[in-house]
C-alpha cells in the first residue's frame, strides 16, 4: 500500500492518504459478496476514484454452505490515478468464513489488513474448510493486521429492535454491516448505497430498513470502537471529463449491438442458448424489445447460430452469443455462413477450457478455434475488445465489418471482460460511427454472387424483394451466379475469394499505434482482456527507463496492416496471453519473427508484477 | 396479430394475390434426382399448388437440410436456403421469426428430420411457428447410398445393417403429435390428387404444419410402401381420413375402425349388427390429440394405413407472440432511445 501518513485530529483518529487500494470481499456464495463488492465499486466511482474490478464466483449456484468450492469473491482496485487492473494482490481481505479465509489468504499482501467474521469460525465451519486448528488462535496469521469481529452478532444486535424480520433475513444483512464498516475505513459516503437499497426494495420497506440499519451500524461501529486507529482516504483520480457510468463488458457488449442496429438501421435478432459467462448478454438484449430487438432462446447452440443465419438471410443483423464449448457446436453452421456469405456475428465470451473446463474463470484459449475451428478453408473475421467499455465499440465494429464485407465475424470477449466492470465514459451520439448496411433491391441483371469491386461483398438480397429470387446453401457456389458448382477452377477461385474478402478488411481498420516509442528494445503484443495488465506493466517498465512499448490487437483476423513492420522495429517481441501461445503462433507463422510467448492458464488475469518480471527477463536476455 | 381466418396464410405481406402458373415456380436448375424418384412427384404437386393461393414468389422461402429431398429448394423459383444436415427447422425459425410476412417451407427427410435434426424438429413444432414442414419419408439414407434410417423397419438389411436393423423405428407422426403440432397430415408421393390437397391444407393452416409423405426411393429401398400404396391394393390397405366422417375403407366400403372398450382400435366388417354409427368419426379439430395419436399408430398389416389430416387445430404462433411483445414494448416504453439507454443507470460527471 503506497501511503503517507497525515495526523488528523478529527475524532482522534489518523486519516491516512493512500494512492490506491485493492480490497477483496470473500465469503460463502450465499453471503452476498458480489453485491457488497458492486456497491463498494459504485460508491468509489461516484466519489471520483478510478476503479477496476474482478468478480470471482463459483460455478456451483449454491455449493454446500461453508465449503471451499462455495467461496465467492469480489476484488476491486480504487485509485487516485489511472488504473487498468483490479490489482495484483489485495491490501485488504474481508473473510466472512473460514473457507473464504483459506481460499484467499495466499493472495493477501504481507502485512495486509485481514478482517474476519469470528462468528463463522465454528468447529464445524473450520472442519469444512479443512482447518485442523483455528487460524484465528493458532498464531498462523501473525503476518497480517488481523481484525477479529463477531459480525453476525453485531449485526443481529443492531437490527434486533429495529425491524420485524425472521432471524434468517436479519443475518442476510451482515454483508451490509461489513460494507458499512469498510465505508468508514475508506472514508466513503453511505448515500449511494442507501439510494440503491431504497430503489431496489421499494416494495419491501422492512428490507430497506434492515439493510440501511445494518450499513449505518457497521459504519458507526468502526467509528466508535477502539479497534481501528486509522482510517484511509483515496482522493479523486484525474479522469478525462465527461459523463461516466460503471459498465461490465457483457452490458457494454449488449448495448453495443443495440447501437449497431440503430446505426445500421437494421433490426437486431439475437439467438442464444444459455451458457456461462455469456448469458447476461441474452438477459440484457431481451429487455430491449422496444428497439425492435428480437431475442430467441434456442433449443441448443446449433439452433441459435442457424436461427441467426436465417435472420441475416432476411436482412436482420443476425447475432448469436456463447462461450467456448458453444462455439465448438456452432462450427459447422459458421461454415455455412462463410459459404452463403451472410453477415452473422458470433460472440464468444471465452472461459477456461477444454471441454466444460472452468466455466466461471477467464481464459483466452479460443483464438485458434475462432481462426481455424471449421472444416475446409473457412476464414472469418475476428475482433476482440480490450476493456469492458471497449466491448461497446467493438460490437458496433463487428457488424460494420460483417455487413460491409458480407461475412461472419467472431467477437472474442472473455469472462474477465464480461463480468469485470470499469467506469465508462458514455460516448456522445455524434462520436458513434455511422455505417451503411443497405439491402440490395435492383432486379435488373441480378446475380446472387456478384462482387463489389472493392470489398468483394456479394449483394445482401433478401426474401420479399421482387425479382431477386435465388437459392443459397452450403454447396460450393459458382462465382457471380451463385449456382451450385463442382468445377475445380471455380472452387479454387472461391476459396481464394473468401480469403481475399477477409484480407481486404485490413485496408479498412486503423493501423496500430504503439504505447510508447515506435522502435526500441522490447515490444509487448497483446490482445483482448490483457490490455489493462500489459499497459500498466509497460508503463511501469517505461518508468524504470526501459525501452519497452506495447501494441494491443483489437482486430485479429486480419491483423492491422502495420503489425509486421512494427515487429521488425524492436529487438525483442513478447506475447503474453491467457493461453499457451495462440497469438504467438499466428504471428510467428505470418511474420517469421522470433517472438517469445508468455503463457498463463490459471483462470485468472495477469498480475502486473508477473508481466514486469517477465519483461525484465526478456529485456536482459 | 393477424387473424386466423385469412385463407391466404402469410406470404403476401398485405399485397393482393397474383395470378401465377406452375411454370412461374419452376427454377432454371436441372433437376438431379434419380430417374423414377418419388421426389419428382412431390415437387410437381408443390409447384402446382403454389399458384392456387396467389402467393407471390418473392415472399416464399424453401429451406432444407441435407439429403436427397433437401435439393428441393434449388428447383423452386422462389427464395431458397439449402442449409446443413438437420438444421433446416432452426434456419427456418430464424427466417420466420425475423420476417413473419414470408411463407416458409421446410423440406426434409427421415434421416435429416428425425435423426441428426430431431431436436430442432420437435422445438420448431412446439413453438408453433407458421411454417410448413414436409418430411419425405423413404425409410432409408439415399444420398449416402443405402444405410438404414430412423424410420427403417426392424430386421431390415441395409449396407450398414447386413444382419438386420436392431433399433426400433420412430413414427414421424407420433413425434409431431407428441411435440404438440397443430397440423399433422400424411400422404403418398404417387397419390397426386391427395398430395396436392394435403399440401394446400398445410399451406392454409396458420401455425406449424407437419406433413409426412411416403416417398419411394427406387434405388435403395424400392417399393417400400407398395404393399399398401399400390393401385390395386390401396383401397383395402389404406384409409383416407376425412373430418366428421366415419372411418370406413375397402373397395366395397364395407370395413371400418371401431374403438373397443379397452381403448384398442379394431377393424370391423360393416353389417351383422355393426353399423357406421359404431365406427369412430374422425375429428381433426379435437382439442386433445389422443385420437390423432391412435390413428397415427395404425400400421399395415394389422390396420389399414391412414392418410389425410390427423389434426388441425389453432393456437397463437411464435412469431405473432414475438411481434406482440415487440409492439407492446414500444407502446409501454416508447420507441428505443439509444442515447437514453447508454446514459442510463448510475451515472456521474467528471468536470
Amino acid at each position: 500500500m503506497e501511503s503517507m501518513t497525515i495526523l488528523n485530529n478529527v475524532e482522534d483518529k489518523h486519516i491516512e492518504e493512500l494512492e490506491s487500494v485493492t480490497i477483496r470481499f470473500a465469503g460463502d456464495s450465499g453471503d452476498g459478496m458480489q453485491l457488497t463488492g458492486t456497491q463498494f465499486t459504485k460508491t468509489s466511482a461516484i466519489v471520483g476514484n478510478d476503479i477496476s474490478t474482478l468478480p470471482d464466483f463459483p460455478a456451483e449456484i449454491r455449493a454446500p454452505a461453508g465449503s471451499l468450492p462455495g467461496v465467492s469473491g469480489f476484488q476491486l482496485n480504487f485509485s487516485n490515478h489511472d488504473i487498468r487492473t483490479p490489482g495484483d494482490e489485495p491490501n485488504v481481505l474481508v473473510a466472512m468464513n473460514p473457507a473464504a479465509l483459506k481460499v484467499n489468504l495466499a493472495d493477501l499482501e504481507p502485512g495486509g489488513i485481514l478482517l474476519v467474521n469470528t462468528d463463522a469460525f465454528s468447529d464445524n465451519n473450520l472442519k469444512k474448510a479443512g482447518y485442523g486448528s483455528n487460524p484465528l488462535e493458532d498464531g498462523s496469521l501473525t503476518g497480517y493486521r488481523l481484525f477479529k469481529l463477531p459480525i453476525t452478532t453485531l449485526n443481529r444486535a443492531a437490527l434486533r429492535d429495529e425491524v420485524e424480520l425472521p432471524p434468517k433475513e436479519i443475518d442476510r444483512c451482515k454483508n451490509f454491516w461489513a460494507l458499512g464498516l469498510m465505508y468508514w475505513l475508506y472514508d466513503r459516503p453511505l448515500e449511494p448505497t442507501m439510494n440503491w437499497v431504497n430503489e431496489k426494495f421499494k416494495k419491501k420497506p422492512d428490507v430497506v430498513k434492515a439493510n440501511v440499519t445494518a450499513l449505518k451500524a457497521g459504519f458507526a461501529y468502526a467509528e466508535a470502537a477502539e479497534i481501528f486507529t486509522t482510517h484511509y482516504r483515496v482522493r479523486k483520480a484525474a479522469i478525462a471529463p465527461g459523463k461516466y457510468r460503471n459498465i461490465t463488458g457483457n452490458e457494454a457488449t449488449a448495448l453495443g449491438f443495440v447501437a449497431a442496429s440503430v446505426l445500421a438501421g437494421r433490426p437486431l435478432f439475437y439467438a442464444s442458448y444459455p451458457i456461462t459467462p455469456a448469458s447476461d448478454i441474452l438477459h440484457e438484449l431481451s429487455m430491449r424489445k422496444n428497439f425492435g430487438v428480437k431475442t430467441f432462446q434456442a433449443e441448443d447452440e446449433i439452433a441459435a447460430v442457424c436461427a441467426a443465419i436465417g435472420a441475416s438471410f432476411t436482412g436482420n443483423l443476425g447475432l448469436t452469443g456463447t462461450s467456448g464449448p458453444g462455439l465448438a457446436l456452432k462450427s459447422e453452421a459458421l461454415g455455412l455462413a462463410v459459404m452463403t456469405e451472410l453477415p452473422v456475428v458470433v460472440v464468444n465470451v471465452q472461459r477456461g477450457g477444454p471441454s466444460t473446463g472452468l466455466p466461471t474463470k477467464t481464459e483466452q484459449a479460443d483464438l485458434l478455434q475462432a481462426m481455424f475451428g471449421r472444416n475446409g478453408e473457412c476464414p472469418v473475421a475476428i475482433v476482440a475488445p480490450a476493456t469492458p467499455g471497449d466491448c461497446f465499440h467493438m460490437a458496433i465494429e463487428a457488424f460494420r465489418i460483417a455487413t460491409r464485407y458480407m461475412l461472419p465475424v467472431i467477437y472474442l470477449s472473455d469472462g474477465y471482460l464480461g463480468n469485470g466492470a470499469e467506469p465508462w465514459r458514455v460516448p456522445a451520439m455524434d462520436e458513434l460511427p455511422r455505417f451503411e448496411a443497405n439491402l440490395y433491391k435492383d432486379p435488373d441483371n441480378f446475380q446472387a454472387y456478384a462482387r463489389d469491386p472493392q470489398t468483394l461483398a456479394r449483394p445482401w438480397a433478401v426474401p420479399g424483394t421482387p425479382g431477386l429470387e435465388h437459392r443459397i446453401g452450403g454447396l460450393e457456389k459458382q462465382d457471380i451466379t451463385g449456382n451450385v458448382s463442382y468445377d475445380p477452377e471455380n472452387h479454387m477461385h472461391m476459396v481464394e475469394t473468401r480469403a481475399a474478402k477477409v484480407a481486404r478488411i485490413a485496408d479498412d481498420i486503423p493501423e496500430l499505434e504503439p504505447f510508447g516509442e515506435r522502435e526500441g528494445r522490447l515490444l509487448v503484443v497483446g490482445w483482448g482482456s490483457t490490455h489493462g495488465s500489459i499497459t500498466s506493466a509497460v508503463e511501469e517498465m517505461q518508468g524504470r527507463g526501459r525501452s519497452v512499448s506495447s501494441v494491443h490487437l483489437r482486430h485479429l483476423n486480419p491483423f492491422p496492416r502495420n503489425l509486421g513492420e512494427l515487429l521488425g522495429r524492436f529487438d525483442r517481441v513478447l506475447v503474453p496471453e491467457l493461453n499457451m501461445g495462440q497469438l504467438w503462433l499466428l504471428m510467428r507463422a505470418k511474420y517469421l519473427v522470433p517472438a517469445i510467448s508468455f503463457p498463463k492458464v490459471k483462470g485468472k488475469p495477469f498480475k502486473i508484477s508477473e508481466l514486469t518480471a517477465k519483461m525484465e527477463e526478456v529485456y536482459e536476455d | 396479430m393477424s387473424t386466423n381466418t385469412d385463407a391466404n396464410q402469410g406470404g403476401n405481406g398485405g399485397q393482393p394475390p397474383v395470378k401465377l402458373t406452375r411454370k412461374d415456380f419452376v427454377s432454371d436448375q436441372e433437376v438431379r434426382w434419380c430417374p423414377g424418384c418419388g421426389d419428382y412427384a412431390i415437387l410437381a404437386q408443390v409447384q402446382k399448388v403454389m399458384p392456387e393461393l396467389g402467393i407471390r414468389r418473392e415472399n416464399v422461402v424453401f429451406v432444407s437440410g441435407i439429403g436427397c429431398s433437401s435439393r428441393f429448394p434449388y428447383y423452386m423459383n422462389t427464395y431458397g436456403f439449402h442449409s446443413i444436415h438437420g438444421r433446416a427447422p432452426a434456419v427456418a425459425t430464424g427466417i420466420k421469426a425475423s420476417n413473419p410476412e414470408l411463407s416458409v417451407w421446410v423440406i426434409t427427410g427421415d434421416g435429416d428430420a428425425l435423426s441428426i435434426g430431431g431436436n430442432h424438429l420437435i422445438h420448431a413444432i412446439r413453438r408453433n411457428l407458421d411454417i410448413n414442414i414436409i418430411l419425405f419419408n423413404n425409410r432409408i439414407y439415399g444420398l449416402t447410398k443405402g444405410q438404414y434410417s430412423p424410420t427403417s423397419e426392424m430386421g431390415k438389411r441395409t449396407k450398414s445393417t447386413p444382419f438386420g436393423v436392431i433399433d426400433y423405428p420412430l413414427n414421424p407422426l407420433s413425434v409431431a403429435l407428441a411435440a404438440e403440432a397443430t397440423f399433422v397430415a400424411r400422404s403418398v408421393d404417387t397419390h397426386t390428387q391427395h398430395l396436392q390437397m394435403i399440401v394446400q391444407r398445410a399451406m392454409e393452416h396458420k401455425g406449424v404444419s407437419f406433413v409426412e409423405v411416403y416417398q419411394n426411393c427406387n434405388i435403395f429401398n424400392d417399393g417400400a410402401f407398395d404393399m399398401f400404396t399400390a393401385r390395386d391394393v390401396k383401397e383395402d390397405r389404406m384409409i383416407e381420413l376425412e373430418h366428421g366422417r366415419p372411418l370406413i375403407f375397402g373397395k366395397e366400403r364395407n370395413r371400418g375402425i371401431r374403438m373397443r372398450s379397452d381403448m384398442h382400435l379394431e377393424v370391423v366388417e360393416l353389417g351383422n349388427g355393426v353399423s357406421e354409427s359404431d365406427l369412430i368419426a374422425h375429428n381433426e379439430k379435437a382439442p386433445d390429440s389422443y385420437l390423432a395419436y391412435m390413428l397415427a399408430r395404425m400400421e399395415y398389416p394389422e390396420y389399414p394405413v391412414p392418410v389425410g389430416v390427423f389434426r388441425d387445430v389453432q393456437k397463437s404462433t411464435y412469431e405473432d407472440l414475438l411481434t406482440e411483445q415487440v409492439e407492446r414494448a414500444i407502446q409501454n416504453m416508447g420507441p428505443g432511445d439509444l442515447e437514453g439507454i447508454i446514459n442510463s443507470g448510475d451515472t456521474w460527471v467528471i468536470e
